[in-house]
């Protein structure tokens, strides 16, 4: 008999042009499971395809149908979570069988990292993913949202599940975009629980959808809870944005989206941003006031560089801590754009030391020269040091020779 | 078919007989030398010549009858033309219609274009070939399915094989985007204009007989003469060599892909940080989207520090061209034009220089270019961990590349392989590559998107990279990481029947191809 209730499914891209992916599909059958697998690299893999489709159809307790794997050298990780929702699509249940951790996968998440650059990765397109951890951004986000369509949402999800478990991301910020909603909630609950650092919470108008985030993240993963991030992409948000930043400590940083922002505002966007710029504005202001890190929105013109440096460069001055960037080749222009100018760098270096000195003699008020400097530009002296050692200006060891 | 093997210095077993041809197993590097005379043909008198020069027949067949094609012939082409070539179809076209059977091609190199042969394999015109097999011409070596042994060659290895005699050519077919009625021909004028001849070079000296096929004939003197009428027997008009579009063959545009462009940064920062860049050096950059790539980058660098390179062997393209007019590089020599600002360039400019395997790559030269150059940046499709690489076959054993000029390159100070770590799960790190064709005492620097591995042989490279920042990893830490990455590989198992050889640059054989499937 077919398994109870279970119907034909198919997930994953098809055809020639298919790279490091997989077609999987499955047809109810009365007799017993059969998988036929068809790969590129089965004289390599062969055996270790057949072996993680079994893993998971065990793990599915699937005992009847027919399962078709075709597949273009997809990574095992890959493997697992095509199958798992094939499964699923033809109305199978199971646990979910998890690739193995890459090492990294359990590097903790840091509240106050720079987060410079954030290189958006689409959710579904795992050849794109394998690679990320090397380009140096502040932080990767596998994309739930926008660059994944409807109907896929469901297969995005559990790849970038795996990609959180078996991906080296290196020394990048683990993020996570999901989507609006209902299937926004049910993004949270797949990957709560495997070491997403922040993630993105799309058009958020209201606190309580960022209170809604958090509950849901504590509830499956507690002290581990991931951060949030809010997007503000509407002109609600914006008027919210300090009840947004504020909604709950989880929150390390408020950004915004352009694009959804100029349609609904009326107000195509434009080079010069000024349709945008009391968005931008309030954002900082939130943002800061909210004692979190205020994130500028993408810049999606790939081939300009020196355009996006212009944006770097004028988002920086107003006040922004990073920038969304959608290719590895922008990564390297915002950090050297992100970075202090070497005069700032040397006035921040004064700051620094005058204000070890001042602890280390038990001193309450930091003098450079005769002048006191106030805390908040001690605090800003040592973001502009850690800022101008990332972007290079300064060296590693700039306090040896002190 | 029972063929007697023996285990060559490589550790690879080859066979000893090659087409009815006694053959040397790889030595070792720089162990061998093919001892006598160079080769010749017969001697020419011009009395057999018209007076007024005019070697003109009207076609291909009636060239082919001229010139005296006989069964078992070696009939050479060449690859200027690359995958718009029509001529190394046409003229086995007409082999046919003159009814000649059991010839052997010997192509510089072959292009998908070339499936066309696969109907005179089958019927008889052609026993086999010798020179670079790819897409269905290396489907069909790989199944077993030619007569003789198919023999790669390095574009030097091809020169040394006509100078010492290995292969005798009878009737050599010349593609000429320019000609005269006596022969004189060049390849940077006329519709197909692909640059320079380079690869026809030993042909045109060495074969029996030479047959010019143009589509462009200007009335004597065709000027420049890269090819000399005077070793011409006759000319041919056609209606057209081949589709110039095809020239470019899409390899000319630098590589968007993120892990591929990485990897030429890592690449170019590599030769910065180890000294190579420096004032007066030279570089050899081929034309795929990676080495286009590190070219890119090297400039910025070299911009940047402000250091010109004296001459840079190329695979010229208009990326080359551009360094040429900022004054990046003094010299190009260029072995072969990939587009159209390359030929123009090739055309107009003195320091544009064309260069043919005799100046840049032959093992029976009094020294060749390729050893003079500083660093040479090349691909593959496996390495392993004694860092030897393939460039011919795929991890399953199918023949997929020829060897082109990459064997040569490697003589120079610094031989590098830009690679991807994997492709599609297949590992390009392995344990032992599934065909030798550079012994890794002759490669210094793997660079991945994942890391650098420089051979342990290179110490010096070693301290000069020390501290540098740059991502120096041994290349067994690479490998572990692809093992985690894409899973350990089962061993692809390889049949123990021959259907090609590889030849290193000395005329010895280093690797055997065997038939898949």
């Amino acid at each position: 008999m077919p398994e109870h209730g279970s119907k034909s499914a198919s997930v994953g891209p098809q055809g020639d042009r298919v790279r490091s992916d997989l077609n999987v599909g499955f047809e109810p059958t009365s007799g017993a499971l059969t998988v036929d697998v068809t790969s590129k690299v089965d004289y390599l893999y062969g055996e270790a395809i057949e072996s993680a489709v079994r893993r998971v159809t065990d793990a599915f307790a699937v005992t009847t149908g027919r399962l078709t794997v075709n597949d273009a050298g997809a990574l095992e990780w890959v493997i697992l979570a095509r199958v798992e929702c094939c499964l699923r699509r033809a109305g199978l249940d199971g646990p979910p069988v998890l690739p193995e951790p890459a090492p990294g996968a359990d590097v903790p998440r840091n509240r106050d990292r720079l987060r410079r650059s954030r290189l958006y990765i689409p959710g579904n397109q795992p050849k794109l993913m394998v690679s990320g951890g090397l380009y140096g951004a502040d932080g990767i986000i596998l994309d739930l949202e926008d660059s994944v369509p409807p109907a896929e949402k469901d297969a995005a999800r559990l790849l970038v599940r795996n990609a959180l478990v078996a991906l080296d991301w290196g020394a990048s910020e683990r993020m996570v975009r999901v989507n609006q909603g209902a299937v926004g909630e049910e993004d949270l609950v797949a990957i709560a629980t495997h070491n997403p650092h922040t993630v993105l919470l799309p058009k958020v108008e209201d606190a309580s959808q960022v209170v809604r985030a958090a509950e849901i993240l504590r509830g499956l993963a507690g002290e581990e809870a991931a951060f949030l991030m809010p997007i503000l992409e509407s002109p609600a948000g914006v008027h919210r944005a300090f009840d947004i930043a504020t909604a709950d400590p989880l929150v390390v940083a408020l950004t915004l989206g352009l694009e959804d922002l100029s349609a609904e505002l009326a107000a195509p966007r434009t080079t010069e941003g000024w349709e945008s710029f009391l968005a931008r504005q309030t954002t900082v202001y939130a943002a800061r006031a909210a004692g979190v890190q205020p994130i500028a929105s993408v810049f999606s013109d790939i081939e300009n560089e020196d355009a996006l440096a212009a944006y770097v460069h004028r988002e920086r001055g107003l006040g922004f801590d990073g920038i969304g960037c959608i290719h590895p080749r922008q990564i390297p222009v915002v950090h050297r754009e992100m970075a202090p100018s070497e005069a700032e760098a040397e006035r921040a270096v004064r700051v620094v030391r005058a204000a070890r000195e001042a602890e280390e003699r038990g001193l309450g008020a930091v003098a450079v020269g005769s002048k006191m400097v106030d805390p908040p530009v001690v605090q800003q002296a040592f973001r502009t040091v850690e800022l101008a050692v990332a972007g290079g200006v300064l060296a590693e060891d700039w306090d040896a020779e002190a | 078919m029972a063929v007697k093997l023996e285990r060559n210095a490589a550790g690879r077993k080859v066979p000893l007989d090659i087409n009815g041809r006694e053959s040397v197993p790889f030595k070792g590097v720089g162990k061998h030398r093919p001892e006598g005379s160079k080769a010749a043909p017969r001697v020419a008198s011009c009395i057999d010549y018209p007076a007024d020069g005019d070697k003109r027949v009207a076609s291909l067949k009636e060239a082919l009858l001229r010139v005296g094609l006989a069964d078992g012939m070696v009939v050479s082409t060449h690859h200027h033309l690359r995958n718009g070539d029509a001529v190394g179809n046409l003229i086995f076209d007409a082999a046919a219609e003159v009814g000649a059977k059991d010839l052997m091609w010997f192509p510089s190199a072959s292009f998908p274009v070339h499936a066309n042969q696969i109907g005179h394999l089958d019927n008889g015109v052609i026993h086999h070939i010798e020179g670079s097999m790819n897409g269905p011409l290396g489907a069909y070596c790989s199944a077993g399915k030619m007569r003789g042994l198919g023999v790669l060659r390095s574009h030097g290895g091809r020169w040394q094989a006509i100078q010492d005699g290995e292969v005798h050519i009878d009737v050599a077919v010349i593609a000429a985007p320019t000609a005269d009625f006596f022969g004189n021909a060049n390849a940077v004028q006329g519709p197909a204009a692909c640059g320079l001849l380079g690869f026809a070079l030993a042909d045109s000296i060495y074969a029996e007989k030479v047959i010019v096929v143009t589509d462009n004939l200007v009335p004597f003197p065709c000027l420049p003469w890269q090819i000399q009428g005077n070793n011409v027997d006759c000319v041919v008009e056609v209606e057209s060599i081949g589709d110039p579009s095809k020239i470019v063959s899409g390899t000319t545009r630098i590589t968007q892909s993120p892990d591929r462009r990485r990897i030429a940064e890592l690449a170019a920062h590599f030769c910065a940080e180890a000294g190579i860049m420096r004032d007066g050096f030279s570089f050899q950059a081929g034309a795929g989207g990676t080495t286009l790539a590190f070219a890119m980058y090297l400039a910025e660098l070299m911009r940047a520090e402000n250091v010109t390179a004296r001459f840079a062997r190329g695979g010229s393209t208009q990326h080359m061209v551009e360094m040429l007019d900022e004054g990046l590089i003094e010299v190009i020599l260029d072995g072969q034009t990939f587009d159209l600002d390359g030929v123009k360039s090739m055309r107009e400019d003195p320091r544009h220089q064309d260069t043919s395997p005799f100046t840049s790559y032959n093992f029976h030269g009094k020294g060749n270019f390729a050893s003079m150059v500083d660093v040479a940046v090349l691909g593959a499709t496996e390495v392993d961990l004694e860092f030897n690489g393939n460039v011919v076959t795929h991890s399953d054993g199918r023949l997929l590349h020829g060897i082109g000029g990459w064997q040569n390159c490697l003589a120079a100070r610094c031989a590098m392989l830009l690679v991807p770590s994997f492709r599609d799960r297949i590992p390009v790190i392995v344990d032992d590559v599934t065909t030798v064709c550079g012994p890794g005492e002759m490669i210094d620097v793997v660079v991945t998107e994942r890391g650098i591995a420089i051979n342990p042989r290179r110490q010096d490279l070693l301290d000069a990279v020390a501290g540098s920042g740059l991502p120096i990893r041994p290349i067994e830490d690479l490998k572990a990481e692809l093992d985690r990455i894409c899973g350990v590989p089962a061993r692809p198992t390889l049949s123990d029947d021959p259907v090609a050889v590889v030849k290193w640059v000395d005329g010895t054989v280093i690797d055997t191809v065997w038939r898949v499937g």
